[in-house]
């Protein structure tokens, strides 16, 4: 057991960046786990991708052709199966995304490796080890692997930079029974409603959470929005509960914004949504609880009653 | 038809939490509990298909302690007919691959025709127990899902996954299969206060490991990873926190926005 087995993602055809952040976070651990990292892509179209894999630091692309038009979970997991049977690494790397989360844990309980989630950080200490979230990201948990001559992890999308500059791998198709595997069938692809904004063109956002409560107290926040010149932008659970169209969600499952200032009230700072926010240039964050993750990236806090602030700020922008 | 609903009750830290000397976890005076938001979600998508179908049985099944039978509670007070937790004090520290063992082996008893999980829970955030969970019964199984449509008796659900950037993929998937359930599917239903005291009437079986042909050893072999330590996150900069009133915040972060915005 050695190296490092790195899971490329694809979708449409295209690369997700996902795959270069994984091939980054490979190459911390490189030496460590015995000095080789592989990249795998399982896709209808893997052999496309092929080049576009072969990094400074990677050694060999291996690819498999998918029989299913898009990712299928259930082709990748055997797939996986396959790889980690024949390549035997130390360490297997895929993202946290919600492809992933389709088979990797499936393929974590049949090959019985080490596993762990949404990992922020990795090391090495006779074997891998890692860091996550606790408690809604409250806490950091260390995790190491003991008994598991292989380990997969489950890395959180921007938590590495993207590994860049060319390298010589050379790209080796893998050929996997696949033909039986599949047991759910594409039917379509539905693009996000557009909205009626874009809030990933506004250079200043007022983002509201579930601190503001009642839906019955959006307006006063749309009024604020209007009278700050911001363009207003919620967190999921807005959306969830039917209050805002998703066209204004920011997020994983909503819109990556990079405005000059982001005001969040009343957003503790769940992952998904930090995923898509945390390149603000400025994030000032107001919140009641003064353990809430939003703190963590934000540049300014204020911990405290989220209405009598935006009551008071009202007054500056006359 | 029958649909089971794993669920969790989750463990939410007050705002001045303290760790245990040692590390190895939080003190839990300052832990509050309730039922997992995502697993509200998967209890309505069950709720709804059995209401549908006019038949059925939708059964809550949890990994926890005592206090899990709140969630269990909470459960049979929307509607679910029966519930069963399981608990043995082997699984005090049960990572998420043990959990998805464990609750293999009361959800194969059922044989369900679907299993509904929620995403993730709100506290360990894996979003792996459900996947885990369908590997070991060989159930086909779609993660994350935004939407379903499913008749009592098909052999095919149809079903949304909700992909990044709210990018929606259609897929159909072989049944019985475990979905795990995106929160927004639906609107979570409240139970009014005769449900809640009739939920106490509902059967909750409480099963121990060797009621299900386990043992401590199953746990522990079957564990993903070992938690060594536990400790607050690293500040890295952090936020430069604004102290003094309200008036006094708002009228700095009015200054931070214009200086901002003039840029």
């Amino acid at each position: 057991m050695s190296g490092v087995l790195v899971v490329a993602e694809t979708r449409r055809g295209e690369l997700r960046d996902v795959s270069l952040e994984l091939i980054g976070a490979a190459r911390t651990v490189k030496d460590a786990a015995g000095g080789r990292i592989a990249v795998a892509v399982v896709a209808a179209d893997a052999e496309a991708h092929a080049g576009a894999l072969a990094l400074d630091g990677v050694d060999e692309v291996l690819t498999v052709t998918s029989p299913a038009p898009h990712f299928e979970p259930h082709v990748t997991q055997r797939a996986l199966e396959a790889l980690i049977g024949s390549e035997r690494p130390s360490l297997v790397l895929v993202g946290h995304t919600i492809d992933s989360l389709g088979f990797a844990p499936a393929v974590a309980v049949s090959a019985g490796l080490g596993f762990a989630s949404d990992v922020t950080a990795l090391g090495w200490d006779d074997g891998p080890t890692a860091a996550r979230g606790a408690y809604g990201d409250k806490l950091v948990a260390e995790l190491d692997f003991p008994g598991r001559e292989t380990t997969l992890l489950m890395v959180r999308a921007g938590a590495f930079e993207p590994a860049e500059g060319p390298g010589q791998a050379p790209a080796r198709a893998v050929d996997v029974e696949l033909g039986d595997a599949a047991a759910s069938e594409h039917v379509e692809f539905r693009e996000a409603a557009a909205g009626d904004v874009d809030i990933t063109k506004a250079d200043f956002l007022l983002s509201i959470g579930r601190g503001i409560e009642d839906k019955d107290n959006i307006p006063q926040f749309e009024e604020l929005a209007e009278k700050l010149g911001a363009t207003l932008s919620v967190s999921r659970p807005l959306v969830d509960a039917g209050w805002m169209s998703n066209a204004r969600q920011v997020g994983q499952s909503g819109k990556t914004v990079k405005p000059k200032v982001y005001l969040a009230l009343g957003i503790s700072g769940a992952v998904q949504h930090l995923a898509g926010m945390q390149k603000a240039d400025t994030i000032i964050a107001v919140n009641s609880d003064p353990e809430a993750p939003i703190f963590s990236v934000a540049h300014y806090g204020v911990v405290g009653d989220l209405f009598e602030v935006a009551e008071a700020l009202d007054s500056h922008f006359d | 038809m029958r649909i089971v609903v794993p669920v969790k009750q989750v463990a939410a830290l007050d705002d001045e939490f303290e760790l245990l000397d040692d590390g190895a976890g939080v003190d839990p005076d300052f832990v509050e509990r309730d039922l997992n938001e995502w697993d509200t979600f998967s209890l309505e998508a069950a709720l709804l298909l059995s209401g549908a179908a006019g038949e059925g049985e939708v059964v809550a099944v949890s990994v926890g302690d005592d206090e899990a039978s709140e969630a269990l509670l909470t459960c049979l007070a929307k509607g679910a007919d029966r519930a069963v937790r399981i608990w043995d004090d082997a699984l005090q520290d049960a990572d998420v691959l043990s959990v998805a063992r464990v609750l293999a082996a009361a959800v194969e008893r059922e044989s369900p025709d679907l299993v509904l999980c929620g995403v993730q829970s709100s506290d360990a955030v894996n979003g792996a127990t459900g996947v885990a969970l369908a590997a070991h019964l060989g159930l086909p199984h779609v993660a994350v899902v935004s939407g379903l449509q499913y008749d009592a008796g098909s052999g095919t659900a149809m079903v949304e996954r909700e992909l990044e950037g709210g990018l929606i993929e259609v897929v159909t998937i072989r049944c019985p299969a475990l979905l795990t359930i995106q929160t927004g599917i639906n609107e979570p239903r409240y139970a009014n206060l005769r449900a809640i005291k009739q939920a106490r009437e509902k059967p909750m079986d409480e099963l121990a490991l060797s009621d299900l042909g386990l043992d401590d050893e199953a746990v522990t072999a079957t564990a993903g990873a070992r938690r060594r330590r536990l400790r607050p996150p690293e500040s890295g900069g952090g936020a430069e926190i604004i102290e003094g009133s309200s008036a006094e915040a708002a009228a700095r972060i009015a200054d931070i926005v214009k200086e901002r915005m003039s840029g």
